[in-house]
């Protein structure tokens, strides 16, 4: 059960007629416990003491940056008596194109610290449609070592977890402790981690209306305009079409000794209208000193680009140094339309020279 | 010569009436490709700017003897439109399309096993055998005859090897970009060993990036089969851990996958390493006369 306040949180305690439990924060990172984000609480006093410290504040676990996830809600957990805990996992295995499952012993803690010390505790499974899944629960069983009861609990877990899996487009369905109770040997998840494909938000509305409410304002206009964008700690902002490109783009920058502000994919179709708002993004960083665009067009012609960008820089009124370069489809009437612009923009003429010119005005700014 | 595609290549379009597959349809007829036709459900019959429209891939592949498609379909029904040109056999297919969810792809992966069918791609910019035959989005003035051959998995960073290569005067037997996602058909390992067997390969350029294990096994290729000259490039070294990087495919998961690990075993694998894009031209031109 889900709370946004303490008041919130003691209703709920009412309604679940507990008074013993765990406060768990709700980001979109994993690694919790070890960082303060799950606490036990032994009276509604201290339920509510503890959601009040919580809310508000940003978690950093290892997960999340350094500047952590701001905790909006929290979950609050009947507390079950446990006789064992498991790790299980649905995930893609790129190599075989297949989904698998990934299980366990050791339950509880983080995976990649089983993954270290039990090498042999833990087991990998492919699986599909027409999986057998008793078959499957048969072996992962050699590691639970469940009885009758929890076995066949564990073979309608797996099914149902698979289908989940499947039908809501996860690229990782994590369940972290799945707990075996005391109490007629029924197997509980405890906690849950998903990962939803963004490719197939055209078919999760759902989960993406809820993942959309926790974006930032950029992380919104980003997601609106097909800008993929990730704020990281440098000066120098960047804007590239492709992926690979802008990836080596940043490495460019880094060599020469300045570092990138951000990652800014444009993708492969750009109108003014993102480019202007992907200006507005990168400039909205005060650290930004300087900004680097690279475009090799393919699909994207160089001509629209830059009446994109002449128009965005006369809509934002840029006033940061710009270093453009353009190279491709249509890249003699892109030149053209920046020079005959009159703007203050610098062409480049190769990513190097791009990143070296951007480079020295981080040092003028 | 070449790989996979050349002057004999007969080319349709799968979504050749949208805006992209229209776009590019002209461009790569105007860059001198074969392209016979294509295909839009529903618009069988039309003629659009000089191309005839069927409803089915099997229809447009009958009557004119089609032996690659691309597809410019829109992701929630690019799926099924790889999965039909499997179905009709098509010995080649060029997934151009961006954004295909990867249970989609896990589900094409499938049939494509069953399949004598070659895929490129999703999200790629497709394969050019330069002056013979252009396939997919890449900008036509940067190409050159020549003895390079280049794969990578990322689009634009495909272009920026390929113009290297030319401003270098080496030029390209045939560059090829497999795609971005996670899950695509033809992998480096698969283009490795068409490239080998390329007599008018000279030199290869291999381009990666962060995520999944893909370099991994290209290097154990490279140091086992080819005796050509290899030049790579990682992109990604800047990075941070568990971000996704605009690709579906471009996040570091774990070990081996940083853009570290991939240099390091391609490096054991005797490929020379281009510390920056920038670079990746002019050190092929080295290794080509050492």
């Amino acid at each position: 059960m889900v709370a946004e306040t303490a008041d919130e949180v003691e209703t709920l305690l009412e309604e679940m007629n507990i008074s013993r439990g765990l406060v768990k924060a709700q980001v979109y990172a994993g690694g919790r416990g070890k960082a303060g984000g799950v606490k036990f609480f032994e009276s509604v006093d201290q339920a509510r003491e503890i959601t009040d410290n919580m809310l508000h504040t940003a978690l950093v676990t290892k997960q999340t940056g350094p500047g952590g996830e701001l905790i909006s809600k929290v979950l609050i957990e009947q507390p079950v008596e446990i006789a064992q805990e498991f790790y299980l996992a649905f995930l893609i295995d790129r190599a075989n194109s297949c989904p698998i499952i990934f299980v366990s012993s050791e339950g509880g803690m983080e995976f990649e610290e089983v993954a270290k010390k039990f090498p042999d505790k833990i087991l990998t499974l492919a699986l599909c449609d027409d999986s057998d899944f008793e078959a499957l629960a048969r072996q992962i069983n050699r590691i639970f070592q469940l009885d009758k009861t929890s076995f066949e609990n564990l073979v309608d877990l797996i099914e149902k977890l698979y289908h989940i899996f499947v039908n809501n487009d996860c690229t990782l369905l994590e369940i972290n402790p799945l707990a075996v109770c005391v109490e007629g040997g029924r197997l509980m998840p405890l906690d849950c981690k998903m990962n939803i494909d963004s490719n197939a938000r055209f078919r999760q509305k759902k989960w993406w209306a809820y993942f959309n409410n926790e974006l930032n304002e950029h992380e919104k206009t980003a997601a609106k305009y097909g800008l993929k964008y990730i704020k990281l700690d440098g000066n120098v902002g960047c804007m590239v079409n492709g992926a690979g490109l802008a990836m080596a783009t940043m490495d460019t920058i880094l060599a020469t000794g300045h570092a990138p502000a951000n990652f800014l994919d444009v993708g492969g179709s750009a109108s003014e209208e993102a480019v202007t708002q992907a200006l507005k993004i990168i400039t909205s960083d005060p650290n930004v000193k300087t900004i680097f665009i690279n475009i090799f067009g393919g699909i994207m012609k160089c001509d629209i680009i830059a009446q994109g960008i002449v128009n965005a820089v006369k809509r934002t009124g840029l006033e940061l140094p710009l270093v453009v370069r353009l190279e491709g489809t249509h890249k003699e009437k892109g030149l053209q339309i920046i020079k005959d612009s009159g703007l203050a923009i610098t062409s480049a003429d190769s990513l190097a020279e791009g990143a070296r010119l951007a480079a020295a005005a981080v040092k003028e700014a | 010569m070449s790989i996979l595609v050349n002057k004999d290549t007969v080319l349709m379009t799968q979504g050749i009436t949208g805006k992209a597959g229209l776009f590019h349809s002209i461009k790569c007829r105007d860059y001198g490709t074969q392209l016979v036709g294509g295909v839009t459900p529903g618009r069988g019959g039309q003629v659009v700017e000089g191309f005839k429209i069927f409803d089915t891939v099997a229809a447009c592949k009958e009557e004119t003897g089609a032996n690659a498609t691309m597809i410019f379909v829109p992701p929630p029904f690019a799926a099924a439109s790889i999965i039909e040109a499997i179905d009709a056999d098509m010995p080649l297919i060029v997934a151009i399309t961006e954004g295909i969810p990867v249970h989609d792809m896990i589900k094409v992966k499938r049939y494509l096993d069953l399949s004598d069918s070659v895929l490129i791609g999703p999200n790629c910019p497709g394969i050019v055998t330069p002056n013979q035959a252009k396939i997919g989005i890449a900008p036509d003035n940067i190409f050159k005859p020549g003895k390079i051959g280049v794969v990578s998995r990322s689009g634009t960073l495909t272009y920026e090897a390929v113009y290297q290569t030319t401003l270098n005067g080496l030029g390209q037997t045939t560059a090829i970009g497999i795609g971005g996602d996670p899950i695509h058909g033809i992998n480096f390992v698969d283009v490795l060993e068409l490239f080998r067997d390329d007599p008018d390969t000279e030199g290869i350029i291999l381009i990666g990036e962060i995520g999944g294990l893909d370099e991994v096994e290209a290097a154990e290729f490279i140091a086992d089969e080819i005796k050509v000259p290899v030049v790579g490039f990682i992109a990604g070294v800047s990075a941070p851990p568990g971000k996704r990087m605009g690709h579906a495919g471009a996040i570091i998961e774990g070990k081996g996958t940083s853009a570290e690990a991939k240099i390091k075993v391609l490096t054991e694998a005797g490929v020379t390493i281009a510390p920056n894009a920038t670079l990746i031209g002019e050190l092929m031109r080295d290794r080509m006369k050492g």
